[in-house]
């Protein structure tokens, strides 16, 4: 209950106005407001969903479409190994933690590995469910009002939904990212994504990506000591 | 037969399509379930795959504001790139805090295009 009530504040706006957008990018790429609801629900990491949608638009296959999503979200492997021994407690079957894991996303996981450490290893998991729980139920409520505002409100204000999330990652990069390597990757996949696109738009997300990403790690850690 | 079967597989294709993009995804977090305490998260494999995911995000932002598809190509670049830019610049004014940036950020792309639609 206590995770409950941390969630509602500033994180769950910040992540309500990025599902809203996610429901309206859904809308206006023509498909229903269930395929934007199965995709939060499923999902649940909205980077990996809107590259999701944005190669479906363009016509990307299956296969294009899911090394894409896969790439995009291999962060919640890191994030889960550095999550999980921190919720762990004595007693707790293993599938709760396989359960538990489908709701590990930026949001929670900055939380957790900031209050769960003060508390007594019982109450780490179900703080956590709480937390998640709230956040969940926030998406896709904002996906549903994202979905179906853009058919209601002035064509002006349907582009600024959809206009929300391409401005709040850039944001999320540009506040969060400071190790070298991963500015350098980021500034390569800025250039490097939209150059791409013109020659090969199904392709480009991935090969900006894989490009640009090992570009950066491997320029970034020879200049870096830190790293 | 075909035009019966057209609404139903617009209806389910997509949904096959999540469906292998939420097992894309569920694949990283069972993976570190299984192999969490025993790995170091801060390897130089991790490091690698966290470039290529910057890179892979931030190639997706500048290619949906550069280059968008659907209704936002409809907006001149200058209005999308210009609100990109105000919204960093209130991003730092504001020391990082990511929501007035993002409101600045949809709020002026929405302005630009009502104040286009009214008096041009």
């Amino acid at each position: 209950m206590a995770g409950a009530r941390r969630a509602v504040g500033v994180p769950s706006i910040v992540l309500g106005g990025s599902f809203l957008g996610f429901g309206a990018l859904v809308h206006q790429v023509g498909l229903s407001v269930w395929h934007a609801l199965f995709s939060t629900a499923t999902g649940w990491a909205l980077p990996g969903q809107i590259a999701l949608v944005e190669l479906y638009a363009v016509g990307a296959s299956v296969l294009v479409i899911a090394i894409a999503v896969g790439l995009t979200n291999a962060r919640l492997f890191p994030m889960t190994v550095t999550l999980i021994p921190i919720l762990r407690a004595p007693g707790v079957p293993r599938w709760q933690y396989y359960l538990i894991s489908h709701f590990v996303a930026v949001t929670g996981w900055v939380a957790a590995m900031r209050d769960c450490p003060a508390m007594v290893t019982e109450q780490r998991l179900p703080y956590y469910a709480g937390f998640a729980g709230v956040l969940w139920s926030i998406s896709m409520l904002a996906t549903w009002v994202g979905f179906a505002l853009a058919g209601s409100v002035p064509a002006p204000v349907t582009l600024g939904l959809v206009f929300i999330n391409p401005i709040y990652f850039m944001l999320v990069i540009c506040a969060d990212v400071r190790a070298r390597s991963r500015v350098l990757a980021a500034v390569l996949g800025a250039i490097g994504g939209p150059a791409l696109y013109l020659l090969t738009p199904e392709w480009s997300l991935l090969l900006a990506g894989i490009i640009a990403g090992s570009l950066g790690y491997l320029i970034g850690r020879r200049g870096d000591p830190h790293e | 037969m075909s035009e019966m079967a057209l609404p139903n597989a617009l209806f389910w294709w997509p949904i096959v399509v999540m469906v292998v993009g939420a097992v894309a995804t569920y694949v990283w977090r069972a993976l570190g379930v299984a192999l969490s305490g025993r790995i170091d998260p801060e390897g130089a494999l991790f490091q690698w795959a966290a470039c290529i995911a910057y890179a892979l995000l931030a190639a997706l932002i500048a290619r949906m504001i550069i280059l968008p598809t659907g209704p936002l190509a409809q907006t001149p670049m200058i209005d999308r790139v210009a609100a990109a830019i105000l919204a960093i610049a209130v991003l730092f004014v504001s020391r990082r805090n990511v929501l007035p940036g993002i409101a600045v950020g949809a709020g002026t792309l929405v302005l630009a295009t009502y104040v286009r639609t009214v008096w041009f």
